[in-house]
């Protein structure tokens, strides 16, 4: 009998700590389908940063390098330099990527450096207890921004889109912007992640998925309002979709 | 058959013995006055099919040694002072982690910005784990453009073999001048140790999946890494404490310094040998187990001891460690880039010896 769903052999089949409603699962979860899909779990390698997702090592069932802070992007370019025919996947939340690792993620990207980032935005720090983050939305309330944020009067800048500041760099190949806020959104974010990761694998330059994801416990919110939140609020300001495709495997197919 | 002797600039001698030792991994950012390796790197790495990058920042070039080392590449950076600072964090993690990398630090003076010229003021940053966390790791110290290529050399095999950083601590002066210089032979990268503990060829090897890591927030299981790690201190400390002496037996004040403070030293030493005082010199080689017994084995015998450094007085406070109480310790130094010459040294040998 032919198996036509189960459980990811990249992931181990436990239980994952995460809040109920978050995006790190289901996102954990595409990364294994497509690895799988691939046949490279044995030569898979992932860097998980600082954050929620610092957990990711104990999910999936390949290697794991985890960095210190916002280094996420180096510590996977001297990763990939070093094993060029593997799938090094490096996982950042926005406060590793936008905030503290800024310098690390633009230079990496410009460098063209051969791995996909996964860029998980929820548009708050989750591990610290919900901190105002580079991308959180003007006049969303966080711990920091108790009144919301407020990108004048405050001096508290404004959200950074990722995708769009990367893609006027000469490395970067490949900038897509899903969702896991419905089975649409998730469906689609798993072929932009097979598209990088398939591109990476051809050695072309920098790949990055961004994926919007809910953080229902630092919104305060239940995970069914969380899921709304994100549609109504986040994907009009985040747009979904190929941000930038250059990829000449993609032209020659 | 052994190399001809050749003459290098530090810097340049301390990138190639690197390559030598089987370095497969350069990650580098421009600071004075170390430029020569990184540019040294530049060419050579790239000559030799291996990898070479100009980081965005030290930051990042540690960061990029940490997961080249996490692949089990030999893999290096080097910096300056300030720079160093910088490199910290990166330098915890690794140690954290267990990871075997090569730092260079070719000091210069500080704090802050300071100055671009000799000094060995990083010597407590360098020694006591210049990081945040409970570690040590490796340091070494270079007297000579020879030695910079030996400890070099000889850091990534000490690294390897205990799971740790090794850092090779020279000066401006070690960096910039140029001496003679026979080179260690190149490594056949296929014979460097393995190490099965890195990331990469899983599926290859068959092999459980590796974590390179050094978060654990389950204190129980974080005390004792902690703990392990500081028995494998204890063994280093027991068996690899590393140093030169000359004219001991014959002095009851004995100089202790090292890197280009110790040329310093025996300078001054030949000029009390002319004048018929006889003084002795101990120039400790690792910084890092610091040589304490024979300092304390020498404060056991009756010595006094005078301690020669291009600070404020860093490396004096091991000394006193080592002597505890038991010995007269006097301090020469000078900071800010100042190199204190033979003549000073001279007279405060006098001066204490009441000569």
């Amino acid at each position: 009998m032919e198996l036509l769903y189960g459980h990811p052999k990249s992931l181990k089949p436990i239980q994952t700590k995460y809040c109920p409603g978050c995006g790190h699962g289901v996102i954990h979860r595409l990364i294994a389908e497509v690895i799988d899909e691939l046949g490279i779990q044995g030569k898979a390698i992932i860097t998980n940063p600082v954050g929620c997702s610092i957990w990711a090592d104990l999910y999936f069932d390949f290697d794991s390098v985890q960095p210190p802070h916002g280094r996420t992007p180096a510590a996977s370019t001297g990763i990939k330099r070093m094993l060029p025919d593997h799938l090094v996947v490096c996982y950042q939340g926005d406060g590793d990527l936008a905030a503290i690792g800024t310098a690390e993620i633009i230079h990496a990207a410009n460098r063209g450096e051969k791995f996909t980032t996964i860029f998980v935005n929820n548009a708050i720090y989750g591990m610290t207890g919900g901190q105002m983050a580079p991308t959180t939305l003007i006049g969303q309330k966080a711990t920091t921004a108790p009144y919301g944020r407020d990108p004048i009067d405050a001096g508290m800048g404004y959200p950074i889109q990722v995708c769009e500041l990367l893609a006027t760099l000469g490395g970067t190949k490949y900038l897509a912007r899903g969702a896991v806020n419905n089975a649409v959104n998730v469906k689609k974010t798993k072929q932009y992640i097979k598209k990088a990761f398939e591109a990476q694998l051809r050695g072309e330059g920098f790949t990055m998925v961004e994926i919007l994801s809910q953080c229902p416990t630092n919104w305060g919110m239940q995970p069914k309002e969380s899921v709304e939140w994100l549609e109504q609020n986040m994907i009009p300001f985040y747009k979904l979709g190929e941000i930038k495709n250059t990829l000449d495997g993609e032209a020659q197919k | 058959m052994a190399e001809e002797k050749r003459l290098m600039k530090g810097n340049d001698a301390i990138g190639e013995a690197a390559i030598r030792a089987g370095c497969t991994a350069y990650f580098g950012y421009p600071i004075t006055p170390q430029n020569e390796l990184t540019a040294y790197m530049a060419k050579n790495m790239i000559d030799n099919k291996r990898t070479f990058i100009q980081a965005e920042s030290e930051v990042a070039a540690i960061n990029m040694v940490y997961g080249a080392a996490a692949t089990g590449a030999r893999a290096m950076t080097s910096s300056s002072s300030p720079g160093i600072s910088l490199k910290q964090e990166g330098i915890s993690y690794a140690c954290g982690a267990d990871l075997p990398l090569v730092v260079v630090n070719v000091m210069r003076s500080g704090p802050g910005l300071g100055g671009i010229v000799p000094s060995q003021a990083d010597y407590f940053q360098s020694t006591r784990g210049g990081g945040h966390g409970d570690y040590y790791h490796f340091v070494l110290a270079p007297k000579s453009v020879q030695e910079a290529a030996d400890l070099t050399y000889e850091a990534f095999d000490l690294a390897d073999e205990w799971r740790m950083p090794a850092m090779v601590l020279a000066d401006g002066l070690i960096g910039q001048m140029m001496e003679g210089v026979v080179l260690p032979e190149k490594r056949d990268l296929s014979k460097l140790p393995k190490k099965p503990w890195a990331v990469g060829h899983q599926g290859e090897l068959k092999r459980p999946i590796n974590h390179v890591t050094s978060i654990n927030l389950v204190p129980q299981e974080l005390e004792a890494t902690v703990k392990a790690r500081f028995e494998r201190y204890a063994k280093i400390k027991a068996s690899l404490q590393r140093f030169e002496e000359l004219n001991i037996d014959k002095s009851d004040l004995v100089l202790v310094a090292y890197g280009t403070a110790s040329r310093i030293a025996l300078g001054a030493l030949e000029l009390a040998k002319a004048d018929g005082i006889n003084v002795g010199l101990l120039r400790p080689i690792t910084l890092w187990p610091y040589p304490e017994k024979r300092v304390s084995e020498l404060a056991q015998q009756g010595k006094r001891f005078l301690v020669v450094e291009m600070s404020m007085g860093q490396m004096v406070e091991d000394v006193r460690l080592a002597v505890n109480g038991r010995a007269q310790i006097d301090f020469y130094g000078r900071t800010g880039g100042m190199i204190p010459t033979e003549d000073e040294v001279y007279a405060e040998i006098r001066r204490i010896l009441k000569k």
